[in-house]
C-alpha cells in the first residue's frame, strides 16, 4: 500500500527501471520528461509496496484508492448532501479536493459543503479557519463555521482560562463532536466525512486497547459511525497512509495549515503515535495489521454496552441522563469545571452506577486536539 | 555545494519559521561526496535552533518526517547514503501535525 516517489520521464519496465533507477534519476533530474506511460500500475494489497511511481501515477493510484473504498463500502448514495469536516490540516483539506474531484470524475451527484468548528482558540484555529476560507474558495465548496462560543458560551480559551491546561482536551473533544453534529444539522447534510487517515485510526486502536476500552475498540475501526446517531460519519481515507496524504498535498501545491494545538498537552496520545511511526518504517503495513487487528476483535457477551437515549437537556444522544456536553457545561457555568471530569461526582451518578462512562470523559480522540475528530 | 532545502508541514518552525533554505554545504574531509547523512549532521548544527528531537532522532530523522530528494522519495534512493549533487533540493515535511 505504501508508494513511494521516482521522478517523472522514464520508459520502460519496471525491472529494468529498478536496475537503471540511480543512473537515470541523476539523467531525468535535471530535465523533467513526458508524464509517466505506465498508468496502470496496481499493488497487490498485501505487500509492501516500494514500486516506484511517477507523480501522474501516483496521483491517479491514490485518487482511484479512496474511489473503490467510497464504492465498496457505500459510503454515499447518489443526490446525497454531504459535509466534510474541515480543520484547515492536512487530511481534511486532501479529502476536500479528491471528494470534489472524484465527485465530477465519477458522477457520485453529492451536494458537498465544508464543515468547520471555531473552538476560539488564539494563534491556532483563527489561523486555520483562515485557510479553510481559502479552501472555500479554492474548490468551491460552501462553508459553514460553528463556534464554541454561540453553540456554548465558552470559547477555548477562556475555559483553559478557568480549568489549566489538565483535561481541556476532554472539554474540546466533546464539544467538538456535538459541535459537529450541530453544524451538520444546520446544513441539512445526510453525512459528515472526516480526514481520519490509516495512522489515526491505528494509534486510535492501539490507544483503546491500551485504556481497555472495549466499546470504542469495536467501533474505531468502523468505516461508517453513527448510524444510529442523528448524523452517521464516514472515513474515506481508512485504509489511506498519513505519508501518502502529506504527499499528495505537498506535489499538489494543496494550501494547509501544520500547526500544532496550543493546548495539546497529551502525551499518552504523542507515544501511541511515535510508537506507530516507529513500526512503519520498519514495515509499513503494519499499520493495516493493527487496524485488522481491531476490527477482528469481537466485543465478548458479557461487556455491557450503554443503551442510547437521549439527553434531557439538549436533546442530543445520551446514554446518561444528561449528555457529556453537558456535565462538562454545568460544570464550567457553576465554577465546578471538575465535574464530569473522570469519576467526580454529577447529575449522572445518580443512577447507573457502576457503569462504564462511555460518552465522553474517557474518550480518546485520534490526533492532537484541535482537529476535528469521532 | 549549493542546495536548496525546503521545510514543511511545521518543520519550518524549528528554523525560524523559515521554509526555504539556499545553503552552501561543504563536504566532510577527505570525502569525495556529499550524503544525506552528512547534510542531516549539517541541518541539525546549522539550521535547527529549538526542539532537534522534533526533527532527528539517533542519526537519521525523526520517524514521521517526509525526505524527498529532486522530488523523489529517500526511501527509493538509499535513504542516509543518497548522494547529493550541485543544486539539489531536498524538503523535509513533517506528518505529524494536525489533520
Ligand atoms: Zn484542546
Ligand atoms: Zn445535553
Amino acid at each position: 500500500m505504501l508508494r513511494v516517489f521516482r521522478n517523472e520521464g522514464r520508459k520502460g519496465n519496471d525491472r529494468v527501471r529498478k536496475l537503471k533507477w540511480k543512473k537515470a534519476r541523476r539523467r531525468s533530474r535535471r530535465r523533467p520528461g513526458p508524464a509517466c506511460a505506465v498508468s496502470a500500475i496496481r499493488k497487490g494489497p498485501l505487500s509492501k509496496d516500494l514500486k516506484p511511481y511517477s507523480r501522474e501515477c501516483f496521483y491517479e493510484v491514490f485518487e482511484e484508492e479512496i474511489h473503490q473504498v467510497i464504492v465498496e463500502n457505500q459510503l454515499f448514495k447518489p443526490r446525497e448532501r454531504v459535509a466534510i469536516g474541515a480543520s484547515g490540516g492536512k487530511d481534511s483539506t486532501v479529502l476536500a479536493y479528491v471528494l470534489s474531484e472524484l465527485n465530477r470524475r465519477h458522477n457520485y451527484g453529492l451536494d458537498l459543503f465544508l464543515l468547520s468548528v471555531d473552538e476560539g482558540i488564539t494563534g491556532y484555529r483563527d489561523d486555520s479557519l483562515e485557510t479553510v476560507k481559502r479552501n472555500e474558495i479554492q474548490y468551491g465548496l460552501p462553508l459553514k463555521i460553528v463556534s464554541y462560543k454561540d453553540l456554548y458560551g465558552w470559547t477555548m480559551d477562556e475555559i483553559v482560562k478557568m480549568i489549566g491546561l489538565k483535561n481541556n482536551c476532554t472539554f474540546c473533544g466533546v464539544f467538538r463532536r456535538q459541535a459537529l453534529d450541530r453544524g451538520a444539522a444546520l446544513l441539512k447534510v445526510d453525512k459528515v466525512a472526516t480526514g481520519h487517515n490509516a495512522d489515526d485510526i491505528a494509534e486510535t486502536v492501539l490507544l483503546n486497547i491500551l485504556r481497555g476500552d472495549i466499546a470504542r475498540l469495536s467501533r474505531c475501526t468502523s468505516i461508517v459511525t453513527g448510524e444510529d446517531g442523528p448524523i452517521p460519519r464516514c472515513k474515506p481515507f481508512k485504509y489511506t497512509y498519513e505519508k501518502e496524504i502529506v504527499m499528495y498535498a505537498y506535489f499538489k501545491r494543496l494550501d494547509y495549515f501544520s500547526t500544532e494545538c496550543i493546548y495539546s498537552p497529551n502525551a499518552y496520545r504523542g507515544f501511541a503515535r511515535e510508537f506507530i511511526k516507529d513500526l512503519e518504517r520498519i514495515r509499513p503495513r503494519a499499520i493495516l495489521d493493527i487496524i485488522q487487528s481491531g476490527e477482528d476483535f469481537r466485543i465478548s457477551t458479557f461487556t455491557k454496552m450503554p443503551e442510547q437515549g437521549t439527553c434531557e437537556r439538549c436533546g442530543y444522544i445520551s446514554s446518561q441522563k444528561w449528555c457529556k456536553a453537558c456535565v462538562l457545561l454545568e460544570g464550567l457555568n457553576r465554577g465546578l469545571p471538575k465535574l464530569g471530569i473522570g469519576r467526580s461526582r454529577g447529575p449522572n451518578n445518580d443512577h447507573k452506577k457502576g457503569t462504564k462512562e462511555t460518552n465522553g470523559a474517557k474518550s480518546i480522540e485520534s490526533k492532537q486536539c484541535g482537529t476535528l475528530d469521532f | 555545494m549549493q542546495l536548496t532545502l525546503e521545510f514543511g508541514g511545521g518543520l519550518e518552525l524549528l528554523c525560524d519559521s523559515v521554509k526555504v533554505h539556499n545553503v552552501s554545504v561543504d563536504m566532510p574531509k577527505g570525502a569525495e561526496k556529499l550524503i544525506m547523512k552528512d547534510l542531516l549532521g549539517w541541518v541539525r548544527t546549522n539550521l535547527i535552533k529549538e526542539r532537534p528531537e522534533m526533527f532527528m532522532k539517533g542519526d537519521t530523522v525523526r520517524p514521521g518526517v517526509l525526505v524527498l530528494v529532486n522530488d523523489c522519495d529517500w526511501e527509493l534512493s538509499g535513504q542516509l547514503d543518497t548522494t547529493l549533487e550541485e543544486k539539489d533540493v531536498v524538503v523535509f515535511i513533517s506528518t505529524l501535525h494536525g489533520g
